[in-house]
């Protein structure tokens, strides 16, 4: 139990998916110019994360690693999240306008989003089984969804500052994002 | 054949992937804390472009235009598991040093994007060139993005101790926030210096709008805004 509880805290504030592995960064500085933006893509994020971690884990216990097609799965996964995302996008549609309306339109992004393949493959790397992807999963997209809403909040102040002309723009989100990391490398030393 | 020359530096210098059209940020932030990381990360991608824009390039007439970013997408991943695989066999000390973010080239931006933007609407040739001017282009921003955090955090350059022993190296640069603030500086002084470049587009519009997919996303997002 201890340890299940330590992958979540790990993936969500030690290893932080965005500020410590860079992934998922496109999204990241792109969506975090709106803070209803960036809660609606961190909520679609944990949505597939957790359930492409879920299906990816399966998939290699079951399928590629007892046909010893390990080399295949960055070619499965990929396929698998994008399969994911299309369905997840047309059952929204049809059973819960009101969530499609909310989150589908950041549910195409997430194909693209690298934490998403990033995460199915290091449950690989490390041997995960099936409760602890699920559970890494989760926790990483809870991550990115906490570096996206924080980000967004900075920036949400930063349009009200007289900021030098050429850190306009990306320059001030980046440092923004720096700063940030710098805060998260403090969790570096959290045991339970 | 001017033609192909101008590939070349269209790729190299006037639509750099990475300081101007701010494609492919991941592996560029994370890779590039030692010089010959990001060599490796971007000859890697490089080979990858090459080749994806070649068959991608050769297969357009075939291809129909309602799957082809899932026929892109199967496409760009075999290419990158032969590279993986290659890397693992005859380069395995860059294999471990560069890890997950060799698979992870099948969703860089800049492939996807230049599959969607060039190889499928030109020919072979040309589509090739392209691709190592592309390439290339993303090799020199990742060298330069790569040396000076091995300079500044760690005194040193491709392993070789460059500054004397009496400064002592930030090591602040060669963990994560170092890539942020790097990568900061970098588009500052561009902005300064008045060169052009997407950033803006990066961090105002959502998504950066070389890439097929995000493009994808961009356009249902404007649509929805419409109705």
């Amino acid at each position: 139990m201890k340890s299940l509880i330590m992958i979540i805290v790990g993936c969500a504030l030690i290893n932080n998916v965005v500020l410590n592995q860079f992934l998922g960064i496109c999204s990241f500085l792109g969506v975090s110019r709106q803070m209803k933006a960036s809660l609606s893509l961190g909520v679609a994020v944990i949505f597939v994360m957790t359930l492409a971690s879920a299906v990816c884990s399966l998939l290699y216990t079951y399928v590629l690693a007892p046909l010893s097609l390990d080399y295949m799965k960055t070619i499965v996964f990929i396929l698998v999240i994008a399969c994911l995302v299309q369905v997840v996008e047309m059952f929204l549609k049809r059973k819960s306008p009101a969530i499609y309306r909310a989150l589908g339109i950041y549910l195409p992004l997430i194909t693209t989003n690298c934490a998403v393949l990033g995460v199915a493959l290091t449950n690989v790397q490390d041997g995960f089984g099936f409760a602890e992807s699920v559970l890494a999963g989760f926790g990483t997209a809870v991550g990115y969804t906490l570096a996206i809403v924080l980000l967004a909040s900075i920036r949400s102040r930063i349009r009200e500052e007289d900021i030098p002309a050429p850190l306009r723009g990306a320059p001030i989100v980046l440092i923004s994002a720096a700063l940030m990391s710098i805060a998260f490398m403090g969790f570096a030393n959290l045991s339970i | 054949m001017n033609k192909y020359i101008e590939r070349l530096q269209n790729g190299i210098f006037k639509e750099n992937p990475t300081f101007v059209l701010m494609l492919g940020m991941c592996p560029t932030l994370a890779v590039s804390t030692r010089a010959i990381n990001g060599i490796g990360m971007g000859l890697s991608t490089l080979a990858v472009l090459i080749l994806s824009n070649m068959v991608i390039s050769l297969l357009r007439r075939i291809i129909p235009g309602q799957v082809r970013l899932p026929a892109y997408i199967v496409i760009v991943a075999s290419l990158v598991t032969l590279t993986e695989l290659t890397l693992q066999a005859y380069m395995p000390a860059l294999y471990e040093s560069l890890g997950l973010y060799i698979p992870l080239i099948v969703v860089n931006c800049i492939i996807l994007g230049r599959a969607e933007a060039y190889a499928n609407k030109h020919p072979v040739g040309l589509s090739v060139m392209d691709g190592v001017g592309m390439g290339l282009g993303f090799t020199l921003a990742l060298t330069v993005v790569s040396m000076l955090r091995e300079l500044i955090g760690n005194g040193t350059l491709f392993g070789a101790r460059v500054l004397p022993a009496s400064i002592e190296p930030m090591a602040i640069f060669v963990q994560p926030p170092g890539a942020f603030l790097i990568l900061a500086v970098i588009i500052a002084v561009m902005n300064a210096l008045g060169i052009k470049s997407r950033q803006r587009h990066l961090v105002e519009e959502g998504c950066n709008g070389g890439c097929a997919a995000c493009g994808r996303a961009c356009d249902q997002r404007k649509g929805t805004d419409e109705k």
